[in-house]
């Protein structure tokens, strides 16, 4: 630092710093440089999955071409799917509608049902990490709840609602809800000592002290579960919807296979594969939005 | 007799978990005057911090009380501003919303929403942190971090000012500066402070009085040791001064010949 040697006797507040700043001038490299740089940042992250690909669908072509086998080889998927890929829209009424829209009635659910969890396990999740009781009390139940499968409530919520639709939705909630419980009560508990000296310090209350320390402390935590649970929700609603019937992309997988329609299935997959890992990624989005500067201390 | 401003008067603390119980301070009684600056210093593992936690509410005491201003206070609260060893600056928001958070919590109902931000900018200025308003905690040195700390503090206009440690994790260079910045506070705002530390040097040259503590368990205050030398100090002109070298002396000799810290050795 550039401080000026002080030679006055009496103390006072340390000068500002007096020094200008200096821009230091970037090097300005060349374009052709640059867009190469860009190009191979690009070419190493696309070209190995490309090959991989690439390399995936020949051995599948060359294995399933052979006289007999039992499932079709992906060129054939293509031809078959062909009217499915390029019409998501259509809809001739009844359940022979467009991928698009059993995908939307599927992902209708997901959000209902993901939504409710998220807001109930957040609420449960900070009662278990901030009250012991709670938590003896609580805690045994949820470890023992969050081990069935999800399927095995979808009988027991048809019994309860005795309709297709919120069963569905209330097996999405039951099994994106305990990650979430699970990891906001860690992170709940994990809020350090000090924040909370501050909170009390300044006499927050407990509305301030859930909105203003709660939340941002525990946000990442928070937001590893929630995003478990957008996996799991989508895990669970093909399957949930296989049983269910009605429009919903696990509904058409079953369709699809009892009219043996072996590419449709195919297609399908690849859907759900596709759309649940944009989920994924809109939430991790999400959580690098608003954690951002919470994990770095 | 007067009470002073600031009075802990015959506290014992101990901790208990399951049958043992530490008994960790024993009957230790001080008063504070306005505007004084007070250290406290002893041994790590004396139980300076819980003294301090004691003060600032954060911890229950277990017998006898403190009196700020003949009030007995048992909670935390904006009174007594802790300036903690290791800042306790909320990462997710910035310098500014530190302070702010304090300001407006302390002076939600009785300042305007421009007074308050004049009055955060304000405290920024006073530890010279303005210019870094808008960065987060984790982008300053721990030197900053630790003048946000103090701003945060200063801003909440604490009867009593708690410094735990505050400079005990910064480099030397950076601990003279705070030290000055401090010292130059001091001597404009008149605070009274009570400081934990475990820095012969740093007790001698910023406090009216030293209060140093025996060892623990049930450590007391073994002495109060006045700092008769003039304000405002001068750290160089200090190094060489009779009557600095002796109080150092005094404090050295008690951290090091009578209360010699057996374990650490």
């Amino acid at each position: 630092m550039n401080m000026p040697l002080r030679t006055t006797e009496t103390v006072m507040a340390l000068p500002a710093s007096s020094a200008a700043v200096v821009a230091i001038p970037t090097k300005q490299v060349p374009f052709a440089t640059r867009l190469r740089t860009h190009a191979q940042n690009i070419a190493v992250n696309v070209i190995p999955p490309v090959l991989v690909i690439a390399l995936v669908l020949v051995v599948w072509q060359v294995l399933c071409s052979k006289p007999g086998a039992s499932l079709p080889p992906p060129l054939k998927v293509l031809d078959d799917t062909w009217e499915l890929i390029i019409d998501p829209f259509f809809d001739r009424g009844g359940l022979d509608k467009g991928l698009f829209w059993h995908m939307s009635a599927s992902l209708q659910r997901v959000a209902l049902g993901y939504a409710l969890a998220a807001i109930a396990g957040v609420a449960l999740g900070t009662l278990v990490g901030q009250s012991t009781w709670a938590m003896r009390g609580l805690d045994p139940i949820f470890q023992v709840l969050r081990t069935v499968p999800p399927l095995a409530w979808l009988p027991l919520s048809l019994a309860a609602f005795r309709n297709g639709q919120p069963s569905a939705i209330f097996v999405i909630f039951i099994t994106a809800i305990w990650p979430v419980i699970i990891n906001t009560a860690v992170g709940i508990r994990n809020i350090p000592q000090d924040y909370r000296n501050v909170a009390q310090v300044l006499r927050l209350n407990h509305l301030e002290f859930f909105f203003k320390i709660m939340v941002p402390a525990a946000a990442p935590y928070i937001f590893t579960g929630l995003r478990i649970g957008i996996g799991l929700s989508w895990l669970a609603i093909v399957a949930a919807e296989m049983l269910i019937g009605g429009v919903g992309i696990g509904f058409f997988i079953w369709d699809a296979w009892n009219s043996s329609r072996i590419s449709e299935i195919i297609l399908a997959l690849v859907y759900v594969g596709l759309v649940g890992f944009i989920l994924d990624r809109i939430v991790a989005a999400a959580a690098t939005i608003v954690t951002r500067g919470t994990a770095a201390n | 007799m007067p009470y002073p401003y600031l009075k802990i008067d015959h506290v014992d603390k101990s901790f208990t978990r399951g049958t043992t119980e530490t008994e960790v301070l024993k009957d230790i009684t001080l008063g504070i005057e306005k505007g004084e600056y007070v250290s406290i210093i002893g041994h790590s593992g004396c139980g300076k911090s819980t003294l301090l936690n004691l003060v600032a509410g954060l911890l229950p005491v277990s017998a006898g009380c403190v009196l700020l201003e003949n009030k007995e206070v048992n909670d935390p609260g904006p009174d007594r501003a802790v300036v903690f060893q290791n800042h306790s600056l909320l990462p997710w928001l910035t310098v500014y919303g530190n302070v702010k958070l304090a300001v407006d919590k302390v002076f939600g109902s009785s300042k305007s929403r421009a007074e308050r931000h004049a009055w955060v900018m304000h405290n920024l200025d006073l530890v010279q942190m303005g210019h870094a308003k808008d960065k987060r905690p984790a982008e300053i040195s721990g030197g900053m971090k630790q003048r946000v700390g103090l701003a945060r503090a200063l801003a909440m206009e604490p009867k009593v000012l708690l410094l735990d440690e505050p400079f005990g994790a910064l480099d030397a260079l950076t601990r003279a500066h705070l030290q000055d910045s401090v010292m130059a506070i001091h001597s404009k705002l008149g605070n009274t402070v009570m400081m934990i530390t475990h820095d012969v040097d740093e007790a001698v040259l910023l406090s009216d009085r030293i209060v140093m503590m025996t060892n623990g368990p049930a450590a007391r205050i073994g002495e109060v040791l006045d700092v008769p030398l003039a304000r405002p100090r001068k750290r160089l002109a200090l190094a060489a001064d009779p009557t600095y070298l002796k109080c150092r002396q005094r404090v050295l000799e008690f951290l090091y010949e009578r209360h010699r810290f057996v374990e650490a050795a």
